[in-house]
């Protein structure tokens, strides 16, 4: 990991490879939801609704996967003062919390007809919406840390810290459909048990995970690189206003 | 020690305390946390009969029944163990079927008798077509 330490040599790695995930994750993304929703079947219960689903659970899952990764990338920079796992981490957060806002607002709308509600105060529903704040307070809490740091370039430390101790949330959301009573479903897809989802409908939501998981490392990639673009252009500002 | 295995180590105490702290939460609030009564906690300790509360289970096979003045519906809420009768006046959710999920959303008139206000439809967590789930997703509906 710490090859990439050097900025150089990861732009050199990153720049590619943003256009290569950017690129396949978007088209495998349009791809598996169009046929998810125009060429899958109807849910024998839900019926239409059901093809919310192959938006509302990549979202959902890449809403959680985000945080993880601020977490692992928060940890990184704590211990090993990795100098590009705190830009990581902070590249994370925006577009978890646009997916966690997504699944909020798609679950919402699938409530409403399958349930008989847009929103309930069970587990599940409200730890999502916690997770979904707590992005917020972190991007609130990282532009304030670097800007009251100002010139100095600190490390971010404190948002560092709240990213790892945020993840305690995760294990709230996944576990509120197993061990709490909710109005949310338990869950249909587990690496020990297999899947309840029919397979007609269960490969185009795979697909579309995996689109959206490498758009999602597209947009993180492109976040970092702006971060850094950022952070020299500044250096180098400093030093003519110096000469 | 190395004040980078140090951080390390510190770190991993730290998580595992986090986790052990949300565990021992989770656990603890297991009844203050679920979302609705099942019938044998009610028949347990029943709530207070003046108090709005949720009660969950499924809808007992064949015990929907439509009553007389043609908006009120009468249902079976059970789950392994025990059975609580519901009344309800209104719309049911298009979901809403026997043997299948419920959760209502009302007060209690005694420890046998439940008046809902709302109907929520529970969901399960099975996804299929219609021509695999066969005449399942025929039975129960009123009419």
């Amino acid at each position: 990991m710490h090859a990439y330490a050097n900025p150089a040599r990861f732009l050199k790695i990153a720049r590619p490879l943003t256009h290569w995930f950017g690129w396949i994750g978007g088209l495998l993304l349009l791809l598996c939801v169009g046929w998810g929703v125009f060429a899958g079947p109807a849910d024998y219960l839900q019926g239409e609704t059901v093809r919310i689903m192959y938006i509302h659970v990549p979202a959902a899952w890449l809403g959680m996967a985000g945080w993880s990764g601020i977490a692992i990338a928060s940890a990184m920079q704590l211990i090993w003062r990795h100098p590009l796992a705190g830009i990581a981490a902070r590249a994370c957060a925006l577009p978890g919390a646009v997916f966690a806002a997504l699944c909020l607002a798609t679950g919402s709308i699938w409530g409403r007809p399958t349930w008989g509600t847009w929103w309930e105060w069970d587990g599940r529903l409200t730890s999502m919406l916690v997770l979904f704040f707590l992005y917020l307070a972190y991007m609130a809490l990282a532009s304030a840390e670097q800007e009251a740091d100002g010139e100095a370039g600190g490390e971010g430390r404190m948002t560092a810290i709240f990213g790892l101790v945020g993840a305690i949330n995760l294990p709230i959301i996944h576990y509120s459909v197993l061990w709490w009573r909710t109005l949310h479903q338990g869950q249909s897809i587990s690496l020990m048990k297999g899947s309840s989802i029919d397979g007609s409908m269960l490969w185009p939501l795979l697909g579309a995970a995996v689109g959206a998981s490498l758009l999602f490392g597209a947009v993180v990639l492109m976040r970092m690189r702006a971060e850094l673009a950022r952070t020299k252009l500044e250096m180098r500002m400093r030093r003519l206003a110096a000469s | 020690m190395k004040a980078k295995n140090q951080r390390l180590v510190l770190i991993m105490v730290a998580v595992v305390a986090m986790l052990g702290a949300v565990l021992l939460a989770m656990s603890g609030l297991k009844d203050q946390a679920a979302y609705f009564y099942a019938p044998s906690d009610v028949l347990k300790s029943p709530p207070a009969l003046d108090r709005p509360v949720r009660l969950g289970g499924m809808v007992r096979k064949g015990s929907l029944k439509k009553l007389a003045d043609g908006v009120s519906v009468r249902f079976i809420v059970e789950d392994e163990a025990h059975a609580i009768p519901v009344q309800f006046k209104g719309i049911l959710p298009d979901l809403f079927r026997e043997g299948s999920g419920v959760v209502a959303e009302g007060r209690f008139l005694n420890n046998q008798q439940f008046v809902a206000d709302n109907i929520l439809a529970k969901h399960d967590e099975r996804y299929m077509p219609p021509q695999m789930a066969g005449d399942q997703h025929k039975t129960g509906r009123v009419s």
